[in-house]
Order: C-alpha cells, then structure tokens, then sequence
C-alpha cells in the first residue's frame, strides 16, 4: 500500500460564468480518514468537490495532491489516484452491471492495449466488496435505487484510487439504502485506507459517518474538525439560519441534531 | 493493490473470482465478434450479388475477370462501368453513414442525436446542391464545400444550443430546425436546375447511387480509410463519455478534447459520404440502434453500426433498382424503413415520461 495521500485546496476560488460560488477557501483533507461537507444548498460544497477531481478550473488558487498540483496532472494518473462518483452518474441503456463496473478500469489502460487479469481481478474485487456480484449480469437500468448506487460504487472501486469523492451517494435512497451505502464506504476505509471525502445532507448521518466534519457557508468552511465541534447550536443557526437542540445520540455517542420550526414542538423558533 | 486487502463484510466466503469476470466477458465478446463476422459476410455477400444480378445476370466468373481488369464483351461495361462503382459506393458511403451515426448517437447520448436528423446532411447536401448547380463545381471542390458546410452547421447548432453546457434535448430540436432551413437552401439550388435534370434533385433531396462514376467514389473511400481508423481509436473514450461528462473526466478523459476529435471524425464521414451519394435518408439514424439490437448492449457499436450501414444501403438500393417495377433512388427505399422507427422512437420516449 502506498503511503496515504495528501489533498489539499489552498486560497481556491471558483466560479460558473460571471456567478462566484467560492471564495478564498482553505481545506486540508485529513489522510486515511472519512470528510464529510456539509452545508446549505447552494454553498458551493459540489463545487469544491468538482474542483478537487479537476472537473473544473479553478479562478485562482489551487488544488494539491501528494504535493503536486492536481490541475497540471496528466488526465489519466488524476484518474488513477482520485476517484470520484457524480452526484448523477449516467448508466447507458442496457448495459450489464459487470460492464458498467470494467468501465472504472479505464484510466488503467492504454490506449493499445488489451484487458488484462489486473483488469478482471479489480472488477471482482469490487463486485465483491459491494455485494454485486450476483447481478454482475444483470441490466444496470433494471435495478432498484439502493443496488444501483452500490454498482456505482463499484465502478469507483475498481478505478482503485487511494482517494475516493462522492457527491451525495446517499441521496434518493430509502434509509435502508442509506445505511447500507455509508457502511460500505466506511468498510472501504478501514479495509484499504481509502481516504474518503463526500458531501451529505442528512447531518446525523453526517455527524455519524464522518470522522471529520466540514460546514460550509457562502462559499466558505465555517467550521471543522470532530462531529462533535462541528455539529452545534450555534452552528446550525449559521449555516443554515436554522434552530435546533443538539443531543447525544443513544446509539453512537456522536451528536444528533433535532430542528425547532414554527411548529409541532414545546418551544417553537421566532417568526 | 494487493488481493490481501480484499474488502468483503466479515464472514463471507468470497464469491467472485478474475476468472468469472473473465468468463461473462469473454461471452460477451464472443457474441460481439460473430456479429461482426456475419455482417461482414452478409456485406460481401450483398456487394458480390449487386455486381452479378441485374436487368442483366453475369456469373460470378464474368465478374471476377472484370474486376481482376480483363476485358469481358457486355460485362466490362455493364460490371465494371455500372455496377461496380455504384456498389462500392454504396458500400462505403453507408459504412460512413453507420460510423458517424453511432458515433453521435453514443456520444450525445440519445438516438434522435443522429446527423441526419439534426442537420449535418442536410448541411453536407446543400452545399455540395449549390457547390454543383449554382457553382458548376465537381469532384474534390465539392467536397471539401460539403465538408465544410458540415463542420459550419455542427457548429452552428453546437453554438445555438450551448447554455451552461449542451443538453441532448436542445440540441436535436436546434439541429432540426437548422435541417429545415438548410432543406429550403437544397430545394432553392434545385428549382435554379435545368428542370429535366430529375436524377440530381433526388441525390440531393433523398439521397441516390444513380449514375456513379469512380471520380465520386475515390474521395469517400480515403475519407473512410483515414477516419474510420481515428473513430475506432477513440472508441474506448466514447464508451467512457457515455456515462456523463462527470464520470467520463472522472475517469481520466479529456472530455471536450475527444468529443471534438469524435464530431470532426464524424463529420467528416458524413460530409464526404454525401458529397457523393447525397444523405441517404436514415441510414445514420437507423445503423446504430438496429446493431445495438443485435449485438446486445454493453459492448462497442462502432464496427457492427458501420457494417449494419453498408448492408441497408447495398439491399435497399437492389431493392430500389430492382423490385420495385419503377427504378427508386436508394434514399426512398432507405426512408420508407426510416421513418417507421423515427415516430417510433418519438412515441417510445413520450411513454417513458421524458421529453425527447
């Protein structure tokens, strides 16, 4: 195993057109562990994830893998250190789960040369680990939302990268799926190292799964660090101008956040 | 990566070896490549028989020595002037016509996104239509006009439906509106010809073999040898690309990079196959989804599609020539199996809940 890499965004500033969605953002991933942004729509916390895998060019600043500058790496060596699954990933009709999952191993391979063993055994690998191998033959578009999501895992598996980034893998899931997705991929990080970053809505959850978390707001990390720093009163209310009551949850020990509407509780929130 | 640091839930036997992935694989590409290899017999098949059978029959001694160069009464001419070109023609422009197809099929993602529905042919047509009547040009003038008409409409249409990135939906209602009009450039040339010449209107209204010589012939078959290579060269990225531009660049593809050397390529095809045969109606359209029904999905289209191209236009043009009664541009025999399967298509989509 290689030694763990580190990731890094420094003084980034992004942007679509003449909209500016990020700003002068610091973040440092921590290495062999599980990130995780948060924050409201809109806070440019996809953006900063597309920029980390060079789906998009910075305005200034610059994105640092291993100590090399991520927007200078030749497309293919990116594609086979830095993985990253869209929030959604487009499955061509038809096609069969084990083709959809060779797909991964495309930065793997030259433009001559032939699918070798390596090849077969990742894709085993990763039908395996996420528990597709039974519908390796099966058609993509057949499945139901939860086996899809872990076929896209899959593929993401089989690219093996030591960093993985995933754009709300979670979301349109059932609670199920949900559950069944972020135990994967935190299976994935204790087994191999795998430096995981990946952007959620559900906050418990977030605060569950991450061993860092990451606030986003207005372009900007407003906090981070432990989930228990991070997800707090005060925090909430800034990043998502939303009141709520934090507790302990039961089942964890990590915090778990319980919102305060208008509505429907003891004391309810102003106006 | 080492196999020791196999990721599996604790407890579980692991079920899936290199060798199974190998083995549904290999299935896969044995189907793929008997496809292949029956469409290649069936198109050599079809070119051997569009040479022998005719108003006229010439055994296939008569026109293996007519092709071999020797002089054979009745044959040299009827083989070797008529036929031989025209089916080599039809041959190559369709080989062309299935390639590029595909290729934008694939490459936008959806089968509307062919190049004769949103407006490249017609572009290629309408120029080569006044490059040839209004111009008096011939030979390679026409078609580099027709190649660069068609890389001006890609253009165009790519420009016109581009917002925040190009969407599929746009650009094929962009590209049919673009058809239209360059349909009326094609009809304007043809009302300014000499009002016998009926036989050119149809090459470059519906698309016809009639009356080809070898001089339209060479530039499709270069045309072909040097961009089916580049097409088929990037055809790993274009499996790639059709997962999203996302995950394509995820994947280490250097996205606007490739789709620009896959639509030149195309383009390039379909501007050269129509400079000499006109656009053939549908037969982009139509190669990539017949093939991708017999070759099951999953796999590269690009060669079966080709393949599937040069058989429709061989077999519709007997047809056209010869079962008929009257004598059909191969366009009309290509249309008639078209448009079917374009409202088809329509009517599939509308049911899925999307539009387009």
């Amino acid at each position: 195993m290689t030694t763990t890499p580190s990731l890094t965004a420094e003084e980034l500033s992004l942007g679509y057109g003449d909209r500016t969605v990020v700003s002068d953002l610091d973040l440092s991933v921590a290495p062999g562990a599980i990130t995780v942004v948060v924050g409201a729509n809109a806070c440019g916390k996809s953006t900063v994830l597309r920029a980390m895998s060079r789906l998009l060019t910075p305005r200034a600043g610059r994105v640092v893998l291993d100590g090399r500058l991520v927007h200078r790496m030749p497309a293919k060596e990116l594609a086979r250190k830095l993985g990253l699954l869209p929030q959604s990933p487009i499955a061509p009709e038809g096609i069969t789960v084990a083709d959809l999952v060779g797909r991964g191993r495309h930065p793997h391979q030259g433009v001559f040369s032939r699918w070798n063993e390596q090849d077969d055994e990742a894709v085993a690998q990763a039908l395996d680990a996420t528990q597709t191998a039974e519908l390796a033959d099966r058609a993509v578009d057949e499945l139901s939302g939860g086996q899809r999501q872990r076929v896209w895992i899959a593929m993401a598996l089989a690219q093996q990268t030591d960093v993985l980034l995933l754009d709300e893998p979670t979301t349109f899931l059932d609670p199920s799926h949900q559950i069944e997705v972020l135990d994967l991929l935190t299976d994935l990080n204790q087994a191999r190292g795998t430096t995981i970053v990946m952007v959620l809505h559900d906050l418990n959850l977030a605060a569950r799964y991450a061993d860092r978390l990451v606030a986003m707001a207005g372009g900007r990390v407003h906090a981070e660090g432990e989930p228990a720093q991070v997800l707090t009163e005060e925090n909430v209310r800034a990043v998502f101008g939303l009141e709520s009551r934090i507790i302990t949850d039961p089942t964890s020990g990590r915090p778990l956040m319980l919102p305060i509407g208008r509505h429907r509780v003891f004391e309810p929130a102003n106006g | 990566m080492s196999a020791d640091l196999l990721l599996r839930p604790a407890g579980t036997a692991r079920v899936t070896t290199a060798a199974d992935v190998a083995r549904g694989r290999a299935r896969r590409a044995r189907r793929r490549r008997t496809v292949v290899l029956v469409l290649l017999v069936l198109v050599v098949a079809g070119f051997a028989a569009s040479l022998m059978f005719g108003r006229t029959y010439y055994p296939a001694s008569d026109v293996v020595r007519v092709v071999m160069g020797e002089q054979v009464p009745g044959a040299s001419f009827t083989v070797g002037r008529l036929r031989l070109p025209r089916a080599v023609l039809a041959v190559f422009a369709g080989f062309a016509f299935g390639l590029a197809g595909v290729t934008f099929q694939t490459m936008l993602r959806n089968p509307l996104a062919s190049p004769d529905v949103i407006g490249i042919s017609s572009g290629a047509s309408a120029a080569a239509a006044v490059g040839i009547i209004v111009f008096g040009l011939n030979g390679t003038a026409v078609s580099v006009l027709a190649i660069v008409a068609a890389l001006g409409v890609a253009l165009l249409v790519y420009v016109l439906a581009f917002r925040d990135g190009v969407v599929g939906t746009r650009l094929i209602l962009m590209g049919i509106g673009v058809a239209a009009m360059l349909d009326s450039v094609t009809a304007y040339a043809l009302s300014r010809a000499a009002e016998w010449d009926l036989q050119e209107a149809m090459r470059w209204l519906t698309g016809s073999l009639n009356g080809t010589g070898w001089n339209q012939v060479t530039p499709t078959v270069v045309a072909v040898l040097v961009l089916a290579p580049v097409l088929l060269w990037q055809s790993r990225n274009l499996s790639a690309l059709q997962l999203g531009d996302d995950t394509a660049a995820a994947l280490g593809i250097r996205v606007e990079h490739t789709r620009i050397i896959l639509i030149v390529a195309a383009v390039g095809l379909i501007a050269f196959a129509t400079a000499a045969a006109g656009p053939i109606a549908f037969v982009a359209f139509l190669s990539g989804p017949i093939a991708a029904r017999i070759v099951g999905p999953g796999s590269s289209l690009l060669v079966p599609s080709a393949l599937v191209g040069a058989l429709l236009v061989l077999v519709a043009d007997f047809i056209g020539q010869y079962a008929l009664g009257t004598r059909f541009p191969v366009g009309v025999v290509t249309g008639v199996l078209g448009a079917p399967y374009l409202v088809y298509l329509i009517i599939r989509t509308h049911r899925a809940g999307s539009s387009l």
